[in-house]
């Protein structure tokens, strides 16, 4: 009997040696005449354990990790393809108590199938939103997804029903679908997951939105920093393409949509919505002014549904199980399930989906296991290099869009940085001037010329010269890129910077909390 | 046309731009074309581009230079980005960089002498969970070490 072997071929699980892994694999398996089909999985986001090798058996499927190419023989000695005990063997995979412990919805499949293979998308429950939303008109698509509480996982959490409503709503000849695959954020990883690990729950999603809205053609604009991703999106969507879910008659249904990805080229900015479409178009990144909003005049000037990955990822169970079902999950105005992400200075990091209503601290230390250096830890960023940075006395507050925010903190697209006590916040408070400058499209001045002038306050504080006049200074800087900022790079880039003055005051060479001591 | 320019081979870059010029916004899937063909961006495509799609050499230079991924001089031969983001930062990106600098004997977007190794900074790599990363001629490295970044770069100078 054949076995089947899993092995990611997420680009995170390859930087940590699992393409050399599935090369031992396949040689020791030949050498010893064992038949085996090794499947090229997703991860399934416990980045500790990987490469994460699993085997299916009877009683489920059981994984190794993490694989050395060094332990395979060892593991067929073990007899491996049969569960067989070994120090790697971690159990059920389903059991390992960091999985088990989620509730996952969009990423219900990655780390089980095969990415790039429509059959086995289709044994997994697959296609069956697209199924009926080929059934539904398209206003009642549009209100499905409303019903939802879907909010754009991007960071602005804006209402996805109510966009794709704007845009049903728009005459035009052509209409649009982009997905926006810029995943800029540090301590983000979960568009890629999705990308490498279930590009076909992406495809689906916009293909509804675009049954949805009546538009025949989409793009994924795709960050260059994502090779690995390119290659399976172009696969999946190949695969899609030759089965018919995708091109001029959708399943016979005598709908369109064709999908493209386009790369972009290393700017942070065309993660925001009008930027991206500048740069989908061919020219320079530069932040559109608004109105018009893109839902109505957007790419190539045409009603555009402009959506993160992980919203349109989320379409297709919405459409499956329906909008009610998936608004139980979470709390107040924060529907359904996040991925949330662990990063930097964690013992486990990778991905945890989740209904939204964890605790920081739930996240940090019950799933994360506290930080990787062993040492406590001091701070986090929540939301990527625009969100604050939250101290242990808030630990205990609920990841929720409204409860951070009144906290002065931000949800974003779900990443958590974490540092322990050896950060310098001085110092990350430079540095988010300093991104700022790298990456500001140039529009406006509080953005551009502010932040290089941020730079140099908090190195002149750093040094003490003058620092209550700093101090002083800073924070009317931030308060003029606040207000002054045609986008949240510029008009965000204060939130790192604040919380870290606000929080840390020491490490600014301040001894009381900043805003005494001003 | 400017002398001092290496030799870039123009049947190669108007094939690139005959074969995308159709598409809606083709300037980035050219540039891109181009530059994975032949490493760079030569400032002297930069009329047929703007021939091609009846823009100005101006727009066309515009967008080149506004994106960090595009370059106009020919790299090393090999491409090592270094993640500089704060995943990356938390857990000591800042003293491989400074140990990068120091053993490669250059800054960013410079190549060592020996024409091996073009050292350039990326933000984020998706990879935050075994930071830090780094990404060589495309392919990921996570939880990177002083030592096997050394390790690296010994076979990167050892490659053609
Ligand atoms: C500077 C900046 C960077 C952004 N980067 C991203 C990004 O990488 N990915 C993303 O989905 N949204 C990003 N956004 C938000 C988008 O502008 C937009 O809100 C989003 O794509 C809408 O999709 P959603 O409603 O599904 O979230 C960014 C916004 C700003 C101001
Ligand atoms: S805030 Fe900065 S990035 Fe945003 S439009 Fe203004 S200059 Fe451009
Ligand atoms: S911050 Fe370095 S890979 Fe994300």
């Amino acid at each position: 009997m054949t076995i089947k072997v899993y092995i990611p071929r997420d680009s995170a699980s390859i930087s940590l040696g699992a393409d050399k892994v599935a090369r031992a694999i396949a040689f020791e398996a030949a050498r010893r005449g064992a038949t085996i089909e090794l499947v090229r999985n997703g991860s399934r986001g416990m980045f500790w354990l990987e490469p994460m090798v699993e085997v299916s058996t009877p009683e489920g499927r059981v994984a190794y990790g993490p694989v050395k190419p060094d332990d395979v023989a060892e593991l067929f000695e073990a007899d491996f393809l049969y569960g067989g005990q070994h120090h790697l063997n971690l159990g059920l995979t389903e059991d390992i108590p960091y999985f088990a412990k989620q509730q996952r919805l969009t990423f219900a499949r990655v780390g089980i199938t095969d990415p790039v293979s429509i059959d086995d998308y289709l044994a997994h429950d697959g296609y069956r939103g697209l199924a009926n939303a080929l059934k539904m008109t398209p206003a009642d698509i549009v209100e499905e997804v409303t019903t939802s509480g879907l909010r754009g996982r991007g960071g602005a959490a804006f209402p996805t029903g109510i966009k794709w409503r704007t845009v049903l709503g728009a005459q035009a000849d052509q209409k649009y679908i982009v997905c926006n695959a810029d995943e800029g954020d540090s301590g983000t990883f979960s568009d890629r997951m999705i990308m490498e690990g279930d590009p076909l729950v992406l495809i689906e999603g916009m293909t509804i939105a675009g049954l949805a809205v009546g538009a025949t053609m989409g793009y994924i604009y795709l960050r260059s920093e994502y090779p690995y991703a390119e290659v399976a999106l172009n696969e999946a969507i190949a695969a899609a393409n030759a089965r018919g879910y995708l091109g001029d008659d959708i399943l016979g249904s005598g709908k369109t949509f064709h999908l493209e990805v386009r790369r972009g080229a290393g700017a942070y900015v065309c993660g925001e919505e009008t930027s991206l479409l500048e740069s989908l178009e061919g020219k320079r990144g530069m932040v559109r002014f608004k109105p018009p909003l893109p839902a109505l005049e957007g790419l190539f000037g045409k009603p555009t549904v402009v959506n993160n990955v992980i919203s349109l990822a989320s379409v297709p169970i919405i459409l499956d199980q329906g909008g009610a079902n998936y608004q139980e999950y979470g709390v107040g105005r924060s529907r359904g399930t996040l991925p949330f992400q662990l990063a930097g200075n964690i013992k486990y990091g990778g991905l945890v989906e989740a209904a939204f209503g964890l605790s920081i601290r739930e996240l940090l230390y019950d799933f994360g296991g506290g930080s990787r250096t062993g040492r406590p830890i001091r701070a986090v960023q929540i939301g990527g290099p625009l969100g604050a940075y939250v101290p242990e006395s808030q630990f205990d507050l609920p990841l929720d869009y409204e409860e951070l925010g009144k906290n002065d903190a931000m949800l974003g697209h779900g990443g958590l940085v974490v540092f322990d006590d050896t950060v310098d916040m001085a110092q990350m408070a430079r540095f988010g001037m300093e991104f700022c400058a790298i990456e500001s499209c140039g529009k406006c001045t509080p953005c551009r010329i502010g932040s290089t002038r941020g730079v140099e306050v908090i190195d002149r504080m750093v040094e003490g010269k003058d620092r209550p006049k700093q101090v002083i200074l800073l924070r009317e800087l931030c308060d003029t890129m606040l207000s002054g900022s045609l986008c949240a790079l510029g008009g965000m880039a204060p939130f790192p910077v604040l919380s870290a003055l606000n929080h840390f005051p020491e490490d600014f060479g301040l001894a009381e909390p900043a805003d005494k001591a001003a | 046309m400017n002398s001092t320019q290496p030799a870039w081979d123009r049947d190669t870059v108007l094939g690139i731009i005959d074969a995308l010029k159709h598409k809606p916004g083709a300037l980035m899937p050219i540039l891109h074309g181009i530059q994975d063909s032949i490493g760079y961006v030569p400032p002297d495509s930069v009329p047929l581009m703007a021939e091609a799609l009846n823009l100005s050499r101006a727009e066309v230079h515009g967008t080149i230079t506004f994106y960090h991924h595009f370059r106009t001089t020919p790299p090393g031969r090999h491409k090592l980005e270094i993640c500089r983001a704060e995943a990356c930062q938390a857990m000591g990106a800042n003293r491989l960089v400074a140990h990068a600098r120091k053993t490669l004997g250059v800054d960013f977007h410079e190549t060592t002498a020996d024409g091996a190794i073009s050292l350039e900074a990326v933000y984020c790599l998706g990879n935050c969970a075994c930071s830090p990363a780094v990404m060589v001629d495309g392919e990921l490295l996570g939880s990177v070490s002083q030592e096997s970044f050394d390790e690296l770069v010994g076979t990167l100078r050892s490659q053609p």
